[in-house]
C-alpha cells in the first residue's frame, strides 16, 4: 500500500486529535463557563435558586421571550465608583508588574549565567514557595507586618523604635505581598529567555567597543523582550483581578474589582451584578492578551526575533 | 571606490623598527584549572600577514585568539601589538577586532546596524558613521541587503556581513575563528579566495584559527601548527609540507608514510637509516644533524612513491617489495596500498597515465609489486 494514501488516510486524524485536546480543554473550562457568566450577566437578581432571573421565558400563547437585562452594566459604567475600581485594580497590576521585572530581572539574568550545576539549585528557591499554600503564605506575611507582629516586635525589643511601624493594612503592604507572590512567575520566562541567548553576542559586543553595561542595554535586554513580555502578562492578567491579597493585607481604603466581585456575589448575593462586573475584567484583560498572542504568532513565524 | 578601501588599511604608526614584528605573543602560558590550554607560545607576526594558526579541535589555538582578543586573560606572557602591551587590556579597549565562529551577528539589528555597532560605541559623527557603513557595504558587495535582518541572510551573506562588521573599525589586527566552518564545502571553497581577495584588499593584519588544513594551505602565508597548546611548526604552506619538522606536523598536513629508523651511517653528503618495517635502508642524500645510533622518523609523501612490477635496482635500498591490498580509484590518480612482508602498509600516489603510457594493465588487488623513491625525497625528523 502506497505510504502517502497510508499516513492521510490514518496519520491526519491523529493530528487532529492532537490539536483538539487542547481546543477542548478550553471549551470546556473556559469559553462555556465564560458564556454561562456572560448569561447570568444580563439576568435580574431574584430571591430563588440560583438567585438570578431565566433569559428564556416560554408563555402559553407559544411565545418566547428573551429578556436581556441591561442594566448591571448601565450600572457598572454610569458608577464611577467601578470606573475607579477598574482603573485601581490595573494600576495596583501595573506596579505590581513593574516592580516585579525590577527585582525579577536581575535574578533571572543571574541564575541564567551561572554554572548548570548551580543554576537548577537557585531554580529551585525560586520555586519553593509553591510548595506551601498560597493562603498559608500571605498569613505569614500578615504575622510578620502586623502592628505586633514578628518585625515589629523585634525592631522594639532592640530599640530602634519605640512605636511599631505602619506596614500593615496598606499600600506598602499590598505591594509587598503582591510583588512577593507574583515574583516567580515574572522570573521563571525570563530566565528561560536569558539562559538561552548566545553569549558570544555578547562578547562580539565587547569585541566591538561595547562596555558590559553598554551591551546589555544594545543586547541583552531588545534580546529579552518577549521574555519581559512573556513575564508581564503573567503577573499582570491574575494581578488585576487578585483577591486574596488586597482582603487579607490591603489597606481599607484599597479598590480592586475582585473584592467587589466578592462583595456583590457573597454579601449581596447579586450574582447578576457579579457576573457583570467580570465579564467586563475579562473583556479588559483581553486587549493585552490578545496583543500578547498577536506578537507570540509573529515571533513564531519568525519575523520577530 | 579604491582609495577609501586604501584607506580603510590600519594606519602604520611608524613607531615600530623595520625588524620588530607588528604583533609579538611571547611566553603566553594558559591554564584553566589544572588543564594547560596554551603551553608558552612564542608567536611573531608581521604587519599585512594573513597568518592562520592550524590544529584540531582542543589544541588550543581558540584559547589563543580568545587571548588576543581579550576575552581569555593569560597565565602568563606578553602580547604586544604595534609597540602596545595589551595583555591585561580590556576586549573594548584593543585595537583588535574579531570575525566569530557562525558570526554572532545580532539578531535584533539590520545589516546596516550589525556594520555600525562598533562604530558608534567610538561615538563617531553620523555622517562619517554613515559612510564607513556604506563603504563595507560596498567591500563585501552587501549594499541590497543593508536593511535585512540577519536570519533573511544565507550562510555566505551572514558571512560578509560578519566580516564587513569587524573590519568596520579599522582594526589593528583582525582574527578570523573558523571564518568558513559553517559553511557548506562548495561554498567554502568559493568563499575562500573571495575572503583573501577582501582582506589583501584592505591590507589587515590577520590571524585565522582553522582545523581545515586546506583553508590554511589556501588562505594563509605563513601557518602555525598547534597541538596540545604548543606551536609545533611556523611556516609557509610549502615550507610546512615539504619540511615537516616533526611527525605531527608530517601526518596532520596532507598523507604520508611515517617510517621509524635508526641512523645507521652519517656522513656530511649523506646518511642511511635502517628500518626494521622495511627489511631494508633509507638512503638520503644531505646529511642531517644528529648522531649515529639516533632513532628518527622518516617521512615519504605518497606521491614520492613509485611503483613498479620489477624490481629496483639497488635491493634493500629505498625501496620494498609488498602486495597491493587496497585500491583507491580517484580518477587522474590511484591510491594504492601496498602490504610489506613486515605488516607495514605504505601508500603510493600514482597518476592514472603511468599505465597508459608504459603500455600496461595497472596492478590489480593481491599482486606483487616495488615501492621505491628518490633518496631526495624523504624527510627525517627527531620528534
Amino acid at each position: 500500500m502506497n505510504f502517502k494514501r497510508f499516513a492521510r488516510k490514518w496519520l491526519r486524524p491523529g493530528r487532529a486529535t492532537v490539536i483538539a485536546v487542547p481546543y477542548f480543554w478550553l471549551l470546556v473550562f473556559f469559553a462555556v463557563p465564560f458564556l454561562i457568566v456572560l448569561k447570568i450577566s444580563f439576568a435580574e437578581q431574584d430571591i430563588a435558586i440560583p438567585p438570578f432571573t431565566s433569559l428564556l421565558n416560554y408563555e402559553d400563547g407559544g411565545l418566547l421571550h428573551v429578556t436581556l437585562n441591561l442594566a448591571n452594566f448601565q450600572f457598572i459604567f454610569g458608577d464611577e465608583l467601578y470606573a475607579d475600581t477598574y482603573l485601581s485594580s490595573l494600576r495596583v497590576a501595573f506596579f505590581t508588574t513593574v516592580m516585579c521585572l525590577l527585582i525579577g530581572y536581575p535574578i533571572a539574568y543571574a541564575i541564567a549565567r551561572t554554572d548548570p550545576a548551580r543554576r537548577n539549585v537557585l531554580l529551585m528557591l525560586v520555586m519553593l514557595p509553591f510548595w506551601t499554600s498560597f493562603l498559608l503564605r500571605v498569613y505569614a506575611w500578615m504575622g510578620l507586618l502586623k502592628p505586633n507582629g514578628i518585625i515589629n516586635h523585634l525592631l522594639m525589643s532592640v530599640g530602634l523604635i519605640s512605636e511599631p511601624l505602619e506596614m500593615f493594612h496598606n499600600t506598602f503592604s499590598l505591594y509587598l505581598v503582591m510583588v512577593y507572590a507574583y515574583l516567580p512567575f515574572m522570573i521563571l520566562p525570563l530566565y528561560a529567555h536569558l539562559v538561552k541567548m548566545d553569549i558570544r553576542l555578547l562578547e562580539a559586543a565587547n569585541d566591538l567597543g561595547a562596555r558590559p553595561l553598554k551591551a546589555f542595554f544594545a543586547i541583552t535586554l531588545p534580546l529579552s523582550k518577549n521574555g519581559i513580555i512573556a513575564g508581564s502578562m503573567m503577573v499582570f492578567i491574575p494581578a488585576v483581578g487578585e483577591f486574596v491579597i488586597p482582603e487579607l493585607v490591603g489597606g481599607p481604603d484599597t479598590l480592586m474589582i475582585g473584592k467587589v466581585l466578592w462583595n456583590e456575589f457573597f454579601d449581596n448575593n447579586n450574582w447578576p451584578m457579579a457576573a457583570a462586573v467580570a465579564t467586563v475584567m475579562v473583556l479588559l484583560l483581553i486587549v493585552p492578551i490578545g496583543l500578547f498572542h498577536r506578537y507570540e504568532t509573529r515571533e513564531l513565524e519568525g519575523k520577530n526575533v | 571606490m579604491m582609495e577609501a578601501v586604501a584607506a580603510a588599511a590600519p594606519v602604520q604608526t611608524g613607531v615600530q623598527a623595520h625588524n620588530t614584528p607588528y604583533l609579538q605573543i611571547s611566553g603566553i602560558f594558559k591554564k584553566f584549572g589544572d588543564n594547560v590550554a596554551v603551553d608558552h607560545v612564542d608567536l611573531d607576526i608581521r604587519q599585512h600577514e594573513i597568518f592562520a594558526l592550524l590544529g584540531s579541535s582542543g589544541c588550543g589555538k581558540s584559547t589563543l585568539l580568545r587571548m588576543l582578543a581579550g576575552m581569555e586573560r593569560p597565565t602568563s606572557g606578553r602580547i604586544v601589538l604595534d609597540g602596545q602591551d595589551i595583555t591585561h587590556l580590556a576586549p573594548y579597549d584593543r585595537p583588535i577586532n574579531m570575525m566569530f565562529q557562525s558570526y554572532a551577528l545580532f539578531p535584533h539589528m539590520s545589516v546596516e546596524q550589525n556594520i555600525a555597532f562598533g562604530l558608534k560605541q567610538d561615538k563617531l559623527p553620523k555622517g562619517e558613521i554613515e559612510s564607513r557603513v556604506a563603504e563595507m557595504l560596498d567591500l563585501v558587495q552587501m549594499r541590497k541587503y543593508a536593511h535585512r535582518k540577519p536570519y533573511q541572510l544565507s550562510g555566505g551573506q551572514q558571512q560578509r556581513v560578519a566580516l564587513a562588521r569587524s573590519l568596520a573599525k579599522r582594526p589593528k589586527l583582525l582574527l578570523l575563528d573558523e571564518p568558513l566552518g559553517a559553511l557548506d564545502k562548495k561554498l567554502r571553497q568559493q568563499t575562500q579566495l573571495e575572503l583573501v581577495n577582501t582582506l589583501e584588499k584592505v591590507g589587515v593584519t590577520c590571524i585565522m584559527v582553522t582545523h581545515d588544513q586546506e583553508e590554511a594551505m589556501t588562505m594563509a602565508t605563513r601557518i602555525g601548527i598547534m597541538s596540545e597548546g604548543q606551536l609545533l611548526q611556523v611556516g609557509t604552506p610549502g615550507e610546512i609540507y615539504d619540511y615537516p619538522n616533526c611527525r605531527f606536523t608530517a601526518e596532520f598536513i596532507g598523507e604520508t608514510n611515517l617510517l621509524t629508523g635508526m641512523v645507521s651511517v652519517d656522513e656530511p653528503d649523506h646518511v642511511e637509516i635502517d628500518v626494521p618495517e622495511l627489511e631494508g635502508r633509507i638512503w638520503i642524500d644531505h646529511g642531517i644533524t644528529g648522531p649515529k645510533g639516533m632513532q628518527v622518523w622518516t617521512s615519504i609523501r605518497p606521491e614520492d612513491v613509485r611503483l613498479d612490477r620489477k624490481p629496483p635496482a639497488t635491493p634493500g635500498v629505498n625501496s620494498a617489495r609488498g602486495t597491493v591490498v587496497e585500491i583507491a580509484y580517484l580518477g587522474s590518480y590511484s591510491v594504492y596500498h601496498v602490504r610489506l612482508p613486515s605488516g607495514k602498509v605504505i601508500k603510493s600516489m600514482v597518476p592514472s597515465s603511468r599505465w597508459y603510457e608504459a603500455g600496461e594493465e595497472a596492478p590489480t588487488w593481491d599482486e606483487t609489486v616495488y615501492v621505491s623513491w628518490r633518496p631526495d625525497l624523504p624527510v627525517v625528523m627527531t620528534r
